[in-house]
């Protein structure tokens, strides 16, 4: 592990690298503190798994995703786009580097640390929508209050103002197996946003759509976008990728920027 | 600064701050996984219900029927004292016992009832009830010949058909008569005594003066011929009473046991051999011991057949909701809440398999000795008990799997499919 010290610091990062100027203008418009960390921040994050011979599933990625970015990571499978969403998401450590999310060290946290920040720091939406098929489309939302202790009395009235959000307010009360696709990822887009957070991770989410529903998924990213949300996204397909504000490609475990 | 950064999440608690879970959560979200699943919980539940039914049921029974044994003992048994010569003192057993023993042991305190009773040895003499000679089937039969004196008939509880029983009168006169036991008045042909019947015996006439509807000690007087004990001194030169039957007042057995060899033979009271009844406390003891060891291991494999179905129906459900408890992890869940989360559900399912086993084993008692009538003993331990037990089960039970779920990557556990 990098101690703290070895990280460079972000300012830094951002002033030396183009393509992320305009996601650190954007930022410093939106921000109405004088300084406000990234939300990301990877510096030489590696991932190496130990087996014979050793895989380097990550080498020397250096990440900084501000707050209100959309980055869009692409290539090839098997590149290390999933590790790399695995880390962001704390759910998977990492062999070398430093990870800062929010300014917050996180191989310094412990597990339950780690856990407390998936629960108020990041939403997750998966390529699988992963809902809950014998709960109504509420509780699938409000299960992600489960785990931070949010008070009862206001979980349904946030449940239905993030429907509203995701335009699916109409569909309560509908178990997910009587929705499509495209409504069931909205639900779990909508889980993602019930706890407000920090940060939007998202696993292929137009993986198992068609193309229409994948448009009308794309305006609801961009929408949020636009309301500051940030959005790290992986996927394989073209136009999604054209969405995001930056795209970054990965190969063999290298990260570049795309623009 | 760090401080400062580290306020800015969500609400007022820190981003890092460990996820928690309240107990409402907790019991919602282990409900909501068993309710998931309706049929297949009420399956697996059927388990621990017939395990813990079973046991409530065989606890309940085996106590009904030891009371029932018990009650038996305590009419019967535990009232009885049976005193007869040792068979090492037969040679000298001339007078072993005493004529006057009723006398003499109706003396102590606690005795309810005491009579003398010998079988008569009348040889090669069979008893007839007629002087007719029918060709077709025999009408003279060996029967036991006993002599009584006329307490026994209250020792031995007998009850009276018709007639009257033998007294002190028949005795000092040596009255040839006689009491037919209710086997050897149909053997006989005899039913009713208004027309004066008589049988021989040998080639001596009795009268029959009483008939025996049944006795509820010494058996054999059911079949046997009952003459009175002076008629027996007369003409089968009786020359001591055989045994002496007690009857006591409940929970004097032991005092009048003791006392007795003394009130008999003040001069030799080791040449007596008294037959009293175990302790009742023991006997109850023993018998419910023995039964409710038996229907325990019956009771205890039912119930393990259920935990083995828990636990095997929480692990499956482990194994098929991993990628729910990659989600979960993924939304903030600690390896305790997910393992927490299994527990509950296995526990529960055991608590609700005791509480529906409980009821049911309380019916099949009351079921069962209803049909037996029997009064129905439960102890109240047993039906309260078994969700406690039920839910130990379910707990042991969901360890492993539980487990087995914590141990689970989130990253591996995302990894499978849904």
């Amino acid at each position: 592990m990098v101690s703290p010290a070895d990280v460079v610091p972000a300012d830094d990062t951002v002033g030396d690298d183009t393509p992320t100027d305009a996601a650190a203008i954007r930022f410093d418009e939106l921000s109405t503190v004088p300084f406000v960390p990234a939300v990301v921040e990877l510096a030489a994050i590696g991932k190496r798994y130990d087996s014979v011979p050793p895989v380097h599933a990550l080498v020397d990625v250096d990440l900084v995703v501000g707050s209100g970015d959309w980055v869009a990571v692409v290539g090839p499978s098997g590149s290390g786009k999933s590790t790399l969403l695995n880390i962001l998401g704390c759910l998977d450590g990492y062999t070398s580097g430093s990870y800062r999310f929010d300014g917050i060290e996180v191989a310094d946290l412990t597990d339950k640390e780690r856990a407390g920040l998936r629960s108020r720091g990041i939403g997750f939406v998966f390529q699988s929508f992963r809902l809950l098929a014998h709960r109504t489309v509420t509780e699938n939302v409000m299960l992600a209050d489960v785990y931070r202790k949010a008070p009862w009395g206001s979980r349904r009235q946030r449940a239905a103002d993030a429907l509203e959000k995701v335009g699916l307010g109409h569909r309560a009360d509908f178990v997910p197996t009587q929705l499509s696709g495209g409504e069931q990822q909205r639900v779990a887009i909508a889980r993602a946003l019930m706890g407000s957070p920090r940060l939007l991770l998202c696993d292929e989410p137009t993986g198992n759509l068609d193309s229409t529903t994948t448009a009308t998924l794309l305006a609801l990213f961009a929408e949020l976008n636009q309301q500051g949300m940030t959005m790290v996204m992986i996927t394989h397909e073209r136009d999604v990728a054209e969405r995001a504000l930056r795209q970054v490609r990965i190969v063999d475990g290298r990260l570049t920027e795309v623009w | 600064m760090r401080l400062w950064r580290r306020t800015r999440g969500t609400g007022d608690r820190p981003l890092q701050a460990p996820s928690g879970m309240t107990v409402r959560d907790l019991v919602n979200e282990a409900l909501g996984g068993l309710f998931a699943r309706p049929g297949r919980t009420v399956l697996t539940v059927i388990g621990t219900v017939v395990g813990l039914a079973a046991l409530v049921a065989t606890l309940g029974l085996s106590r009904t029927a030891g009371h029932r044994i018990v009650g038996r003992f305590d009419e019967l048994a535990a009232t009885e004292i049976v005193v007869t010569p040792k068979p090492s003192a037969a040679s000298v057993a001339v007078d072993a016992l005493p004529w006057d023993a009723p006398e003499r042991v109706g003396r102590l305190n606690g005795v309810a009832a005491v009579g003398n009773l010998s079988t008569l040895n009348v040889g090669s003499r069979l008893v007839a009830g007629s002087a007719l000679n029918d060709p077709q089937s025999p009408t003279a039969f060996k029967l036991t010949v006993s002599a009584a004196s006329p307490g026994l008939f209250g020792a031995v509880r007998a009850d009276l058909r018709t007639g009257a029983l033998l007294n002190e009168a028949h005795s000092q006169r040596a009255d040839r008569v006689a009491v037919l036991g209710p086997n050897a008045a149909s053997r006989l042909g005899i039913t009713r005594i208004d027309h004066l019947p008589a049988i021989s015996i040998g080639d001596d006439i009795y009268l029959v003066i009483g008939i025996l509807d049944g006795v509820a000690r010494q058996p054999d007087l059911l079949g046997a011929v009952i003459i009175p004990e002076g008629t027996a001194q007369r003409y089968y030169r009786l020359q001591n009473p055989a045994i002496v039957v007690v009857e006591t007042e409940i929970g004097a057995t032991s005092l009048v046991a003791r006392q007795l060899p003394l009130a008999l033979r003040p001069d030799n009271p080791r040449s007596l051999k008294v037959v009293s009844p175990p302790d009742p406390r023991r006997v109850r003891d023993a018998v419910q011991n023995d039964l409710d060891l038996l229907f325990l291991i019956l009771g205890g494999v039912s119930l393990l057949v259920g935990a083995i179905g828990i636990a095997n129906v929480t692990l499956v459900s482990v194994i098929e909701r991993t990628g729910e408890i990659g989600l979960r992890r993924a939304l903030g869940a600690s390896r305790r809440h997910v393992g927490q989360q299994f527990l509950l559900e296995s526990t529960t399912m055991g608590f609700v398999g005791g509480i529906v086993g409980a009821s049911v084993g309380t019916v099949v008692v009351v079921v069962v000795s209803a049909y037996q009538n029997w009064t129905p003993v439960l102890d109240p331990f047993a039906p309260l008990l078994a969700p406690v037990v039920g839910g130990l089960t379910g707990l042991v039970s969901g360890t492993y799997p539980a487990i087995r779920a914590t141990r689970l990557a989130p990253v591996e556990a995302l990894r499978s499919g849904t």
